[in-house]
């Protein structure tokens, strides 16, 4: 099973706005709940195939949609 | 007794009151607003299950569509708010500094001059207006001519909600950026009507309503901010649950959260996307209403001028750029004829000073105010032929 990363982000709004733009990309990607190890936020993160989290950091850096970190997923 | 005219409830409506708020709104509206009330209907950011994720989506993809009318790059630079009033008051309550000096105009609606006068009697700032021509116009060296060296805000509204005659923005804006004078702008009235970019324009803070020219449902607008404003140069006016960094008590720095705390109208933003849809989807865009607006103006006023005794139009046809026409019959109290209008002929329109007492005064109709007509895109030369009849006859009846 191919390993799996998570897109962490300040707001539910960026969230989206990332959302926005990786199904614009055609990136394999998913929106969910921020697992609490992560972040005692109540927002959304998004899952991503590691493989993909150099071409996910580039679109997000294109698009100037800032996030907080990417982090392998458990 | 006062005698009444039956009410002509089953005359077709014509809705002459758009700058008030468009009507009728697209149908595509109405679909928007009741698809999230009946198959959405969760809290944007406030849960993780689909349905919060969905309504996020719909409050994203309308701060796109604005983003991209306002011409700013990064979408959360759109903040929304109740109504442009609103976002008025966070640009100036947010922004000022105690000392500043700000300029405004003379022709400004009072969501403009009312918070500007308030700073001023509390004596938190000194405030110059502007005055402009008896058309409305402002001559841009008049902005120059007033600024000292403590001026740190200029405000003017793009177009009139009383002449419908529209701002140099461009000059004043370059002008204010040479300064590092924040440069704030009430567009209520022009937002989907006149095209403008930010950016080209030099504008630091837009204030726009959702409900007018955006065909939007009422409750919608809001506030956006320069790609290159630095969001703690302007304070939150409210503060609370956002969605973000639940775990401060402070409020988040980060926008648009920053100033938007509580549930956002979901409901409203999904009618709002729908009706800047519709506006783009016209034959030649914001274009093309535009020309459609210019037309009922120039056919109304030819007619009423040349046909309407006593009838004097507050500005010239070629002057009006958004389908806003104020006009008085000489003799004839405005709320008389315009109650006539709505009780005989079903016309919409709007008699008085329209929120605007200094653009009254501006134009010499303080205090008696005018008779509003405001165009939309459904309005018909039909429409404005039974208008200028109508009219014909409240004339031919005074005494």
């Amino acid at each position: 099973m191919a390993k799996e990363s998570i897109v962490l982000f300040h707001s539910h709004n960026y969230a989206i706005w990332a959302d926005s733009a990786l199904k614009k990309e055609s990136v394999d990607h998913k929106m969910m709940l921020i697992p609490r190890q992560l972040s005692s936020d109540c927002g959304y993160c998004i899952r991503i195939k590691s493989d993909d989290a150099e071409l996910v950091e580039k679109i997000l850096h294109v698009k100037n949609i800032e996030y907080d970190r990417i982090e392998a997923a458990l | 007794m006062l005698k009444n005219h039956e009410l002509k409830s089953d005359t077709p409506v014509i809705y002459f009151d758009n700058a008030a708020t468009s009507f009728p709104k697209p149908r595509s509206v109405i679909d928007g607003v009741v698809d999230y009330i009946t198959n959405v209907g969760g809290n944007p950011g406030r849960s993780g299950h689909r349905l919060a994720v969905e309504a996020g989506q719909i409050v994203f993809n309308a701060r796109q569509m604005v983003a991209d009318l306002a011409g700013v790059a990064n979408p959360m630079h759109v903040i929304f708010c109740a109504n442009a009033t609103e976002a008025i008051n966070l640009a100036i309550l947010g922004s000022y500094k105690p000392g500043d000096h700000v300029i405004t105009s003379s022709m400004e609606h009072n969501s403009t001059i009312r918070p500007l006068k308030h700073l001023e009697i509390e004596q938190k700032i000194s405030l110059s207006i502007a005055r402009c021509s008896t058309q409305g116009l402002l001559d841009p060296e008049k902005i120059k001519l007033l600024i000292k060296p403590e001026t740190r805000m200029v405000v003017l509204n793009h177009a009139s909600n009383v002449t419908g005659t529209v701002q140099p923005l461009r000059d004043i804006g370059f002008f204010c950026r040479q300064r590092s004078i924040t440069f704030i702008v009430d567009a209520a009235q022009s937002f989907g009507i006149i095209p403008l970019n930010m950016k080209a324009d030099g504008i630091d803070l837009l204030a726009f309503s959702g409900h007018k020219g955006l065909y939007g449902p009422t409750g919608t607008g809001g506030l956006v901010l320069a790609d290159d404003f630095y969001a703690a140069r302007l304070r939150p006016l409210k503060f609370g649950g956002t969605g973000s960094a639940s775990d401060k008590t402070e409020q988040p720095a980060f926008l648009p959260d920053r100033f938007e705390s509580g549930t956002q109208n979901v409901a409203g933003l999904s009618g709002l996307s729908a009706g800047i849809a519709h506006v783009i989807a016209q034959p030649d865009g914001i274009e093309g209403i535009y020309r459609h607006k210019k037309e009922l103006t120039a056919c109304f006023l030819r007619r009423a001028t040349n046909e309407i005794e006593g009838f004097t139009g507050c500005v010239p046809s070629a002057m009006i750029e958004t389908g806003v026409v104020s006009f008085n019959l000489e003799g004839l109290d405005p709320s008389h004829v315009v109650q006539q209008l709505d009780e005989r002929w079903s016309i919409m329109s709007r008699a008085g000073l329209h929120c605007a007492p200094l653009a009254h005064a501006t134009i010499g109709t303080f205090p008696r105010g005018a008779i509003r007509f405001s165009f939309g895109i459904f309005n018909t030369s039909n429409e404005v032929d039974t208008a200028i009849e109508a009219l014909k006859t409240i004339r031919g009846e005074a005494p």
